[in-house]
């Protein structure tokens, strides 16, 4: 029972990384087709961030207060600067924003080392994080119920930004059917680069919320870039409740697999489901339904 | 425009692909042979005419391993100094050739040959990765060069165009072993990166736990890189081990720790032993989620002799005084002076001679006397234990009494008898 609470939470916790890195990204992806691969090293630019901050306010847990907006702004700004100077000229060429973000994240890796070195930093987390709470006899550590809650908080900000605001609409609507959405007035540009805004943000919340539990190195965002691409796949593209039940079930299933045996069998075995899946059902959990006639 | 469902589905399948692929281009394996098809004439080109004479370093400024790697380099430098600065070997000062081997076995291979062939070098030090130095294995023997390789690593390997001046198992792995069992540890459980360094040494570990009667309740691997592991800390905290030998490496460590403490395990409850962790590494793995455990190392900044004082106050003195000296860059250092050393009882340069006057070479380094085996080229050393204190320098808690003789291939371990073949 305790081991079963204990795995239980362990891939709900592991889900909900899962979920943080690929929530912006299903948003980019979603909206503009555009395959970011340095995704990963915004959300590194978050994790520096709060080393940053850290720095700066020597007390754990207001850096981390004050690291989580701002890393969210400078994932943002990361993101829209991208946009505005390559993106933007190669939107519908798909293959060409692969080849020029992975370029980007290559660039942004190697500014890293120059400013940060290249050994890991230690950001801290805070002494209210520390330990863990019993939940029947199952330790449940505090930093994960942390990223577990933040994750929730991101994608209930999210959802609500989407459905309930004329922004959000606009942003459906540009999902949907772009043209049509330019046709009845809706400025697609502004409207991308809001998306790419707030994706790029949520990046870069992500990156805070990871530097509790893991490294803040150079390198951290290759640790992500490919499950987040296999959330928002394995999603469907542009389906945020298509991101958080893939997150989810990837984290149990992860967790569930690498008990069951082991952490490289484990991960072998979550790679052959997700290929199995994506032979039966290519589209992801839900797709895309528009009537868009290209 | 908009492409249809069926192809919107295709290109996240191709990103996903193209993204594993990316991701993994870090850790390519590389071809053994490579670097070594330029023929081996035979003849060295190694100018020693001049007033001068070259020496090469080959190590990752840059990709994944620059974090550690550049500190043997610095070492190395410092070394190279010291030696011009006391009159050079056999009168001659040293001319550092220095290669990137930039984190990947191949360049490493064809930077190796590069530095034989073109820049006619005396000798070569560095290499940091298991695969590295198998990749330069035969560059080296096939133009007959000699390689300084500084880094502990997982034994078994004897060549005669390589001095491994790291620790080989019986220097590093098996006292800790040793030490363990003294202090009355019967269960363990291991925890290592999925390569061939943890699985070898867990090999052995797996061979003296059975002979010993020390209970091993769990083996678990993580691919290189993993920053997941609240399955893995779930498990060991439910063995309820004694202890954990810990062979990770890299940033693995930092999730590993912090997760590990996160579920209330601490150094008192159940100590973890680590042998990838170094002074070097501890302030990225975090103060906090570290201080106390256990390290099994053959050097630590924290020595108390009269090389390792001079050592570390030369080093502070170039390279800043918040730098701190850990095991492979004593071992690097001690490998250029080992290498002048042999050169002046050579009284030559050549190969050849300096192999054949290696046996018995000894060095007053850092971490104690030092002498080299010249039957399998590795050196005598005094192996360690000890404990990550406060300031994140390790004092020792345990030291060998004498310098440990090397055997690369446990031949005088019974237990391990199976594991060399």
């Amino acid at each position: 029972m305790e081991l079963l609470i204990g795995q239980m939470f362990a891939g709900l916790s592991l889900g909900s990384v899962l979920l943080l890195a690929a929530l912006g990204l299903s948003l980019t992806f979603g909206q503009m087709g555009v395959i970011n691969m340095a995704h990963g090293e915004v959300m590194m630019a978050g994790a520096y961030t709060a080393f940053v901050v850290q720095r700066a306010i020597s007390d754990a847990g207001i850096s981390l207060l004050v690291s989580i907006p701002a890393g969210f702004l400078v994932g943002g700004v990361l993101g829209l600067v991208l946009e505005a100077v390559l993106l933007r000229r190669m939107y519908h060429r798909p293959l060409d924003t692969l080849l020029v973000t992975f370029g980007v994240a290559l660039i942004l890796q190697q500014a890293a080392r120059d400013i940060f070195g290249a050994p890991s930093v230690d950001v801290r987390a805070p002494d209210w994080l520390q330990g863990n709470i019993e939940l029947l006899g199952a330790p449940i550590p505090l930093t994960r119920l942390f990223i577990l809650g933040l994750s929730l908080v991101c994608l209930a900000g999210l959802v609500l930004l989407l459905k309930a605001t004329p922004l959000g609409r606009r942003i459906r609507a540009v999902v949907l059917n772009r043209d049509l959405a330019e046709t009845i007035g809706v400025s697609t540009r502004r409207s991308d680069q809001l998306t790419f805004f707030i994706g790029s943000g949520l990046a870069g919340v992500a990156g805070v919320a990871v530097t509790l539990i893991g490294s803040t190195s150079p390198y951290l965002g290759t640790n992500y870039i490919v499950d987040a691409f296999l959330v928002v796949v394995a999603g469907g593209i542009g389906q945020i409740k298509g991101a958080v039940i893939a997150a989810f079930s990837l984290g149990v299933l992860q967790s569930v697999f690498e008990y069951s045996t082991t952490a490289s069998i484990g991960k072998v075995l979550i790679l052959i489901v997700i290929v199995v899946f994506l032979q039966l059902r290519p589209q992801g959990i839900f797709s895309l339904k528009t009537r868009s006639l290209a | 425009m908009r492409v249809s469902v069926h192809k919107r589905a295709f290109l996240p399948l191709a990103a996903a692909a193209v993204a594993t692929v990316l991701a993994g281009c870090g850790s390519q394996i590389a071809d053994p042979t490579s670097g070594s098809s330029a023929a081996s004439t035979g003849t060295s080109c190694v100018d020693t005419s001049g007033n001068s004479i070259k020496v090469g370093f080959i190590n990752s400024l840059s990709g994944t391993m620059a974090i550690s790697e550049s500190t043997v380099f610095d070492s190395l430098t410092l070394a190279a100094e010291e030696i011009n600065a006391s009159g050079g070997v056999l009168g001659k000062q040293l001319q550092v050739v220095s290669e990137d081997g930039a984190s990947e076995p191949t360049k490493f291979a064809e930077r190796a040959g590069k530095l034989i062939q073109q820049d006619c070098t005396a000798a070569v030090f560095g290499g940091w990765t298991s695969s590295s130095r198998k990749a330069m294995l035969p560059v080296f023997e096939a133009n007959d060069a000699l390689l300084f390789y500084p880094v502990q690593y997982e034994g078994l390997e004897s060549s005669k165009n390589i001095f491994y001046t790291g620790a080989t198992t019986n220097q590093q792995i098996i006292p800790a072993l040793d030490y363990l069992a003294e202090q009355g540890t019967k269960s363990l459980f291991l925890v290592g990166s999925d390569y061939v360094f943890p699985r070898t040494a867990n090999k052995i570990i797996q061979a003296y736990a059975a002979a010993k009667g020390i209970e091993i309740l769990g083996e678990e691997y993580t691919p290189l890189g993993s920053t997941d592991f609240s399955t893995i800390v779930n498990k060991v905290r439910d063995s309820k081990a004694d202890a954990v030998f810990n062979t990770l490496n890299g940033d693995s460590n930092v999730a590993f720790f912090r997760q590990y403490k996160s579920v209330g395990l601490t150094a008192d409850t159940m100590p973890v032993v680590s042998v990838s962790i170094a002074e070097e590494e501890v302030p990225g793995v975090g103060l906090d989620n570290v201080q106390g455990q256990l390290t099994a190392w053959d050097y630590y900044q924290t020595l108390d002799t009269p090389a390792n004082k001079k050592f570390v106050a030369a080093f502070k003195a170039k390279f800043g005084a918040e730098r701190v000296t850990s095991d492979p860059m004593e071992a690097a250092y001690t490998s250029l002076h080992l290498w002048k050393a042999m050169v002046e009882k050579a009284g030559s340069f050549e190969v050849d001679k300096v192999q054949a006057a290696a046996d018995g070479v000894t060095f007053e380094a850092p971490e104690g006397l030092v002498t080299v085996d010249g039957e399998n080229n590795h050196i005598t050393k005094t192996p360690r234990i000890g404990k990550i204190n406060s300031e994140g320098l390790i004092d020792t808690v345990w030291s060998s009494p004498e310098a440990v003789e090397p055997d690369p291939f446990l031949a005088t371990y019974d237990w391990a008898k199976d594991l060399a073949k």
